[in-house]
């Protein structure tokens, strides 16, 4: 299931999220323009996640969210 | 009513603190040096705070952040300090913050010298910092003036969201003459009254910002335009003058702050002798009482412009009587005070050509 | 794992960052210190004069833009009347580091009881990447066309160096937000600040080396990897002083 969530309009593509993840699944998709001009970070393969929220920890405009159900 | 003799720099410090000043930020310069002094002894024993800043700069943006979370304080300097102090002046004046600046003024330009003198009046009237503003001037000539005006200078400040600025100088600094306070508890000011201040919003209204910055142009300019719209309202209400025999005078000599005690002297020889002389004394140099000034002149042939400085009030005279009639200047500058005897002379020679017309 | 969203602390307002730029990722660290300590309604945060100049739209609390380098003076106007609010300075390597100096120094020798968050990307970002006092020997700006030469423009200012000597400084850490690792050690410099304050002991300063990709013309990836190389050995991590004053 898929836990990051990226706000497409919010993202500028700068790439940071993806030298965090540890499974290597963010990345930069080149099919669709945001907004703001930029091509967005997504999650290649939800069900790999494990929700660590790594990328969002680097994300230096808040615009990735993690949800983990929630529970410390 | 307390009655004591103090020295003007002390007065208007403990007047200051009546008033609800909290906080005081200052740096030495002579000759203010005394109100700074006062603050440090006064401020730790009645709940307030003086602070000795590293700089003019320093001290102005330390009022600055406390008049933004909206406590009244204030800072003071000498002509070369306040120089220092216009940048935040114009931060002050764009983020509409009230707080009261003092300045004690003497000789210039640069570091020039340390005697009295009147020589920033344009600084305070037209250029106290850059953008398009004005601060409120309050020229007192007495020591209890400069407790009243700085009790004054606080209430307006506040009223109308600006600074207020007291244009004192070396002279009514130094001086002492006796000064009554009205009596009642002190109480330090806080920030209820002022729903802007940035004071924390404790959880319970959405955030304040204190700014004066506004990138796009239509904006920066309609904030400008609405302050000049309450500046109007300043003009309407602020503006003061004192006149002494100028109902049937013909020649008025305008002068302010110490220089009107001196002309006040030669006005009363000249009387003596029988020359028809008053005198008109501005008391808010910004709004400038031109209804006042224009009044006082009703009725006069001649008028002389005295000031220590070499002249800079005399433009806003003639734009006051609209040029109606003659003005002439004395002054001396650079910390040398004028005589009361020079500025008879002048009244004598004034009435001589009067004479002889 | 918990869930992670934005900070309260932050508003809805997007940042006007560049990509990459990491001015980013240090709002939202202090904005999750302010929320884990549960002070927004208690803060009051003082902006600089640089790229951060609008961050008074980001944070939730009171927040007031200061003049040029005056933050500092700014915050000790705001403390000294409200001494029990938290008041912290945002700040830039030329805001803090060259106009602001006297402001930052004489802040910290009097103990001033604030936080200041010193960002250090050695540039001037907004006005489109001159030289900055921490701009390191030989690096290229618009002001340095042929590397920062030290015979003419003399040595980047260390600040956390400078201030490890100063007796009001309760804290001076240097941190980076390269990596998951050094953000979480950064939030924990910050942390440590506000609970200085909080406990009324004395100034605090934690510098974050930070990025500039447009003006060092990299991307943001290898402007993280540029900065390890090239800042980090300059300007070594680590805490430079550590306890209260008073």
């Amino acid at each position: 299931m898929a836990k990051m969530k990226v706000d497409f309009d919010a993202c500028k593509g700068c790439g940071l999220c993806a030298t965090a993840c540890p499974k290597k699944i963010v990345s930069i998709q080149h099919d669709k323009l945001n907004k703001k001009g930029y091509y967005t970070a997504v999650c290649i393969d939800n069900d790999a996640c494990i929700g660590c929220a790594l990328c969002a920890v680097m994300c230096p405009d808040c615009a990735i969210t993690v949800k983990n159900g929630g529970v410390d | 009513m307390e009655r004591n003799l103090m020295k003007g720099n002390e007065a208007l410090a403990e007047a200051a603190i009546r008033a609800g000043c909290k906080c005081f930020f200052g740096y030495p310069i002579t000759p203010q040096t005394e109100i700074s002094a006062y603050m440090a002894k006064r401020m730790p024993k009645v709940g307030g705070v003086f602070l000795q800043a590293e700089s003019e700069i320093a001290a102005i943006n330390m009022v600055y952040g406390c008049a933004s979370s909206g406590i009244r304080c204030m800072t003071s300097s000498s002509s070369p300090g306040i120089s220092l102090k216009s940048e935040g002046v114009s931060y002050i004046a764009g983020s509409d913050l009230p707080c009261v600046i003092i300045n004690v003024m003497r000789g210039g330009p640069g570091l020039g010298g340390i005697q009295p003198s009147q020589s920033d009046y344009w600084q305070a009237t037209r250029a106290l910092g850059h953008g398009d503003f004005q601060v409120l001037v309050y020229a007192p000539s007495s020591v209890q003036e400069m407790a009243d005006y700085v009790t004054k200078a606080f209430d307006m400040a506040d009223k109308f969201r600006m600074p207020a600025l007291i244009l004192a100088d070396g002279l009514l600094g130094q001086m002492m003459e006796p000064v009554t306070f009205a009596d009642g508890e002190i109480k330090m000011s806080d920030a209820s009254g002022k729903p802007w201040a940035t004071c924390g919003h404790g959880n319970k209204r959405p955030h304040n910002i204190i700014n004066s910055l506004y990138l796009q142009a239509e904006e920066l300019e309609q904030h400008n335009i609405e302050r000049f719209k309450r500046y109007e309202l300043v003009k309407a209400e602020c503006p003061e003058a004192e006149s002494y025999l100028t109902d049937d005078a013909d020649i008025v000599v305008a002068a302010y702050g110490s220089t009107a005690r001196l002309a006040r002297s030669a006005v009363d020889t000249a009387r003596s002798r029988g020359i028809k002389a008053g005198l008109v004394r501005p008391i808010t140099l910004w709004p400038f009482p031109d209804k006042q000034i224009k009044a006082a002149c009703a009725n006069a042939k001649r008028v002389l412009v005295t000031e220590m400085s070499m002249g800079q009030m005399v433009d806003d005279i003639k734009l006051a009587i609209e040029c109606r009639l003659p003005v002439s200047f004395f002054g001396r500058t650079g910390g040398v005070i004028p005589k009361p005897s020079e500025i008879l002379a002048q009244i004598v020679t004034l009435d001589e050509e009067l004479k002889g017309e | 794992m918990p869930d992670f969203t934005k900070p309260h602390a932050l508003t809805d307002v997007p940042f006007h960052y560049c990509p990459g730029c990491t001015h980013g990722i240090v709002h939202r660290l202090v904005a999750e210190v302010i929320d884990e300590m549960e002070i927004e309604g208690d803060t009051i945060g003082i902006c600089p004069v640089g790229c951060s100049v609008m961050a008074y739209d980001y944070f939730n609390c009171d927040m007031i833009e200061a003049a040029h380098g005056r933050a500092p003076a700014v915050a000790t106007g705001v403390k000294r009347a409200n001494p029990d609010k938290f008041v912290f300075t945002y700040q830039g390597d030329g805001d803090l580091a060259a106009i602001g100096t006297a402001e930052t120094i004489h802040a910290a020798t009097r103990g001033e009881n604030i936080t200041v968050i010193f960002i250090n990307n050695t540039t001037y970002g907004m006005t489109g990447g001159q030289m900055a006092p921490t701009t390191l020997p030989g690096q290229v700006t618009q002001t340095t066309p042929y590397g920062r030469n030290t015979n003419v423009e003399g040595f980047p200012v260390k600040v956390c160096e400078i201030l490890s000597q100063i007796s009001g400084v309760a804290l001076a850490e240097r941190v980076t937000v390269t990596d998951p690792a050094n953000i979480r050690k950064a939030k924990a410099a910050i942390r440590k600040g506000f609970e200085f304050q909080k406990n009324k002991q004395g100034f605090s300063l934690i510098e974050v080396l930070s990025t500039c990709p447009t003006n060092w013309g990299k991307s943001p990836v290898e402007s993280l990897e540029w900065l390890k190389e090239n800042m980090i050995p300059y300007y070594p991590l680590g805490v430079y002083k550590e306890g209260a004053v008073r």
